[in-house]
């Protein structure tokens, strides 16, 4: 159906299903888009970095700001000792943007709009930190879950607090980003349904699509913001998290 | 009641916690403004740290958008 707001984000198999090991692996259109969005970020930083000239031009004035933006990110949050984060804090703003960018043309699939994507990335970053922290602090990383400076009585309370609040970090990292992408994309294609449906109707029905025509427009304005907001803010996250596995005492 | 009825109702209840969301980063926002409008020259430095209180406050909303999905689809 052309009106359905959730078709968009059906998979479907574009090589047959091969069985390994029990089980069903195929070849989907998610699968591809990925392979589109690798390749999309490393054709633009190659050619970016091709000349290398010193006055920069257009195509490396965007690479460089590209790469300030994360180095800046890193460097602002985690120090200079987060230094050896910065490819994997890259790779995954990288990654996450492209993928939200390609999403929003037409026809096109967001990847980042499938919660086992999201949740997965979130799930590495959180990981990440247990083990980051555990191999630089010992068993002394878990004095994350106890503060410093809080009263004796009210302290099992705050632990419990803060355990919960940092085992609900791969849920709310992954699904904020899941989330938004989803909504956005339903949101504009409700909009454009609204446009169709009423011009089918003609007559009066075609001047009343003007508001709706005009809302899908600054709506799309609006999801280019929201699709680079939401990559900062995964990569922000990012670094706060690692933060922690870093300086665990705050 | 219908339980597809009440499961409908449910989900509609559920969205009801994204107004909290919303109120959370207008009051980020807002205050980032007021703070902004006050010391220009140190809003630059702190615009971040809005963006991640406006995430941090967005995610609990995202949680009832969760909660109404899964009631929807997976219930």
């Amino acid at each position: 159906m052309a009106n359905d707001p959730i078709h968009q984000f059906r998979l479907h198999d574009l090589a047959g299903p091969v069985n390994i090991a029990g089980y069903e692996i195929s070849f989907t259109n998610s699968a591809l888009f990925m392979g589109i969005i690798v390749v999309t970020i490393t054709g633009i930083l190659l050619l970016a970095a091709r000349k290398g000239a010193l006055v920069p031009g257009r195509l490396q004035s965007v690479g460089e700001m590209w790469y300030g933006l994360v180095d800046n990110m890193v460097k602002n949050v985690l120090g200079e000792e987060g230094k050896a984060f910065f490819p994997l804090v890259f790779s995954l703003f990288s990654f996450v943007l492209v993928a939200n960018m390609i999403g929003m043309f037409p026809y096109f699939f967001t990847v980042t709009s499938h919660v086992i994507v999201t949740v997965s990335l979130a799930l590495f970053v959180v990981c990440l930190v247990v083990v980051v922290g555990i191999t630089k602090h010992g068993l002394g990383w878990f004095k994350l879950f106890v503060p410093h400076g809080v009263p004796l009585a009210i302290l099992p309370v705050i632990s419990i607090i803060e355990i919960i609040s940092f085992l609900s970090r791969p849920i709310s990292l992954g699904l904020r980003l899941f989330g938004n992408m989803l909504a956005g994309h339903i949101v504009l294609k409700v909009f454009a349904g609204f446009v169709v449906s009423l011009g089918a109707l003609g007559g009066i029905g075609i001047l009343g699509a003007i508001a709706p025509m005009f809302m899908a427009v600054a709506l799309t304005a609006l999801e280019f913001l929201v699709a680079f907001l939401q990559a900062f803010v995964f990569a922000i996250l990012t670094c706060v998290y690692l933060n922690d596995a870093l300086h665990p005492s705050h | 009641m219908d339980p597809a009825a009440a499961k409908l109702i449910g989900a509609g209840i559920a969205c009801i916690g994204m107004g909290g969301a919303g109120i959370g980063v207008g009051h980020i926002f807002g205050n980032y403004l007021a703070g902004a409008l006050r010391n220009p020259a140190a809003a630059g430095s702190q615009f971040t740290n809005a963006l991640i209180g406006a995430a941090l406050a967005e995610g609990l909303g995202i949680f009832s958008l969760v909660v109404a999905l899964l009631l929807l689809f997976v219930a």
